[in-house]
């Protein structure tokens, strides 16, 4: 019969209108604004609509979400901040797009190179977040940021991030990537202890 | 691998014993032609061999040597691997005879090759730039040719590190200055032309339309730049008769940014987060024809569980890709924006995977040569375990029931733009426009590639060539995608996802390769050129929106106005893939 298709049709539209109601009396009021009702709406489970309400509500991003590099430092026993970065140069030769200069230091009294960038700039109009330069980095010093809200009113003032600006501590990457942290520190561990049983062996 | 034929190397030279020489240059395959014999040998090709389907037409500029190669991909339209063929001509004043006449789905691309590089195509129809401006200065490919930012032959540039000297690229070229205009070329007396050049490519009779009894003009209406229909900036020129199309025109490149130049600066690993540009819906797919051709130059393999990541990420790329075509395709048939809304749902969910796993949601970046970045991280397994065997199937079933019997749908679409099979395999057509005239080719069974070879599929395939079929061929492959994604995610083993020790500074010998995947916009490959080189002396990409775009004339040729934008939304192009 002709109009049957369209009526089938629009028996989905009102299945789908009335899920989203039997969803939100189901969740009693819980299916906004709260981190279970968000979890829901974001699993394969869901039914109905699942807009999240942005700004209001923010979908927790993943573990590997990457937005923007940041520079690791680690706080030595009096808050003094030891930079991870060796200004190695492998983050500003990977880049696709070029955004990392580094200025590398040097000894005043014998010219040679020191393994700490006096300056870091990235230019973040121009970073395409591929975030090769934290998986390429040998040292774990720069790693992705989660921090997405980035709007200025003037990007020439602001949108080149020097080293002040990059830098972040090490409890705040714990924190973003706790299971990358965890397996990174492991690692590290591992390869200190086989340093020093090699040393140990050699004595 | 198109490194084989099936034919038999001296039968084939024994045909044309002067004009046809094997490409002897290590790492390279195929036959040279001289270039008056190139019309013949095709023809002989096609109709003798049946390699009817010709689907890259691109050149290098061989700078050393002083000489530009055109390179042509073929195969057959049944399946199997493929033959190139390859022609010379000098550097300047480069000519070939045009293939247009033997395989017309060479038009536009050579049209882009004379565009980027110079290569006049003689015979060729309509032979004006197509990516570029009419006046534009030089053609950019050429590898003595240099952007007004140049910096240095390629990356990475020297003056970032160790004394990183910082500075804005703006700074450095302030408006009007830097840049290279054609001589005699003043920007600020400029007068743009009228497109009279475009406008007689249309063909327009030049009276008024008769039998009807009625008096009607022919006109040209612009659809486009700026037009909501057009899924971009894409422009649609159509000569007119009442509300007839006598004649369409395409004019792209308002997105153009030359990412194939920008692809030679960079270094082989660095292109990899360009490709995801290129048909930002599906990044996934990019990065594996891109990690294929690389590959095969490099000779290595992935591991097994990255070979199955690579089948998950590609067959979720594919679901996704669909879903937004459909939605949009709908949008186009005046079904405003409520078929969309449902189909990115559950594109969002899958996205969501996309996120946990390769850190963004469009702009993947997850694949590496010989491998993939990094594991499935704790927890998504089990997400899309539920999404493949569960959601999934569930939604598109719905989808189908909530669209496909609908009489407007059907009405609007049933016998509307169509293309035959002969016209489909002659325009190079590609993906779901092909298949859903009736030719069953998909690469994945045409020309296995990873480990597509493993499982259970059906390529899906519609016989009427209509924008309908082409609707329905996406619910099909969607199916079939499931089905690959069920099995893959059972069978998936552990293990690692890298061969040997991630390596940004890899070594890729000299040589050629061309590798091709099926995309969900169709057969998307990477021709590649290394000269052992850090950067590629070479990168071309096949874009199947681009090249699918050549059939639009024929298939609106002779269809109503208002049915030219479903024709466009039939065939899913993505504008950052048209341009490049």
């Amino acid at each position: 019969m002709n109009g049957m298709g369209i009526i089938k049709g629009m028996g989905v539209t009102l299945k789908r209108f009335v899920e989203t109601y039997l969803d939100d009396i189901r969740w009693f009021g819980k299916r906004y604004y709260t981190e279970e009702g968000l979890a829901h709406r974001m699993s394969a489970d869901t039914r109905g609509i699942f807009t999240v309400q942005y700004p209001e509500e923010k979908l927790p991003v993943p573990e590997e979400f990457r937005f923007i590099p940041f520079l690791v430092y680690e706080e030595g026993p009096n808050g003094e901040q030891q930079d991870r970065c060796t200004s190695c140069g492998i983050c500003a030769k990977v880049c696709p797009p070029q955004c990392i200069w580094i200025v590398r230091t040097n000894d005043p009294n014998t010219g040679r190179p020191i393994p700490e960038p006096a300056e870091f700039y990235i230019d973040v109009d121009i970073c395409m977040n591929c975030g090769f330069c934290a998986e390429y980095c040998p040292f774990d010093a720069i790693k992705m940021d989660h921090d997405y809200e980035l709007a200025v009113y003037d990007r020439y003032a602001t949108n080149i991030y020097n080293k002040e600006k990059l830098s972040k501590p090490l409890s705040y990457y714990e924190a973003i990537r706790p299971s990358n942290y965890a397996r990174e520190e492991a690692a590290r561990k591992e390869a200190e202890a086989a340093k020093a049983a090699k040393k140990a062996a050699r004595e | 691998m198109t490194d084989q034929t099936l034919v038999q190397e001296d039968v084939f030279i024994s045909r044309f014993p002067e004009s046809l020489t094997p490409d002897d240059r290590k790492g390279y395959s195929g036959y040279l032609v001289q270039p008056d014999q190139l019309i013949e040998v095709a023809t002989a090709i096609r109709d003798e061999w049946g390699y009817d389907y010709l689907t890259s037409v691109t050149a290098v500029d061989y700078l050393p040597d002083g000489f530009m190669e055109v390179v042509y991909h073929l195969f057959r339209s049944t399946g199997g691997p493929g033959l190139v063929l390859k022609t010379r001509t000098p550097r300047e004043d480069s000519r070939v005879p045009s293939l247009v006449p033997v395989y017309p789905g060479a038009e536009l691309q050579e049209r882009e090759v004379w565009d980027l590089l110079g290569v006049r195509f003689e015979g060729h129809p309509d032979l004006r730039r197509v990516l570029m401006w009419e006046g534009f200065h030089g053609h950019p490919l050429r590898k003595d040719w240099k952007e007004p930012f140049y910096e240095e032959e390629g990356k990475p540039y020297k003056s970032r590190w160790p004394d990183g000297q910082v500075y804005r690229i703006e700074d450095k070229n302030p408006f009007n200055n830097n840049v290279d205009y054609p001589a005699g070329f003043d920007p600020d007396t400029w007068v743009p032309e009228k497109d009279t050049a475009l406008y007689a490519g249309l063909g327009l009779i030049e009276k008024p339309g008769e039998g009807s009894g009625m008096k009607t003009d022919q006109v040209i209406v612009n659809l486009g730049p700026q037009h909501p229909s057009t899924h971009g900036v894409f422009r649609m020129v159509v000569a007119l008769e009442g509300e007839t199309i006598l004649g369409l025109k395409p004019v792209m490149g308002y997105l153009h940014r030359n990412h194939e130049q920008i692809g030679e600066r960079n270094t082989f690993l660095q292109n990899m987060p360009f490709t995801d540009r290129l048909d930002y819906f599906s990044s996934m797919s990019n990065n594996f024809g891109y990690a294929l051709a690389v590959e095969k130059l490099m000779g290595i393999k992935p591991p097994e569980r990255a070979e199955y990541l690579r089948v998950i990420m590609a067959e979720f790329t594919r679901i996704c890709n669909h879903l937004a075509a459909i939605g949009f395709f709908l949008n186009d048939l005046g079904a405003y924006f409520t078929p969309v809304l449902y189909a990115l749902e559950e594109r969002e969910l899958i996205l969501d995977v996309f996120e946990a796993v390769s850190g963004s949601r469009m702009m993947c970046n997850y694949f590496r040569f010989g491998g993939v970045a990094r594991d499935l991280p704790d927890g998504i397994y089990e997400k899309i375990k539920k999404l493949v065997f569960d959601r999934l199937p569930r939604k598109i079933d719905e989808l189908d029931l909530f669209l496909s019997q609908n009489e407007i749908i059907r009405s609007r679409g049933e016998g509307v733009g169509i293309l035959t099979p002969e016209q489909a395999i002659a325009f190079s057509a590609v993906g779901p426009l092909l298949r859903a005239s009736g030719v069953p080719y998909d690469i994945r069974r045409a020309d296995p590639y990873g480990i597509y070879d493993r499982f259970e599929f059906d390529v899906a395939v519609r016989y009427h060539g209509d924008i309908y079929d082409r609707f329905m061929i996406r619910l099909d492959e969607m199916r079939q995608s499931t089905r690959i994604l069920q099995q893959a995610v059972r069978d998936i083993p552990e293990g690692s996802v890298q061969e040997g020790k991630p390596q940004y500074q890899v070594r890729v010998p000299a040589g050629e390769s061309y590798g091709r995947v099926e995309g969900p916009k169709g057969e998307l490959g990477f021709y590649i050129v290394s000269n052992g080189k850090p950067n590629p002396w070479r990168y071309h990409v096949r874009a199947p929106s681009f090249i699918n775009l050549t059939a639009l004339e024929t298939m609106a040729k002779g269809n109503k106005i208002a049915d030219v934008v479903a024709i466009l939304g039939s065939i899913d192009i993505v504008l950052g893939e048209t341009d490049r």
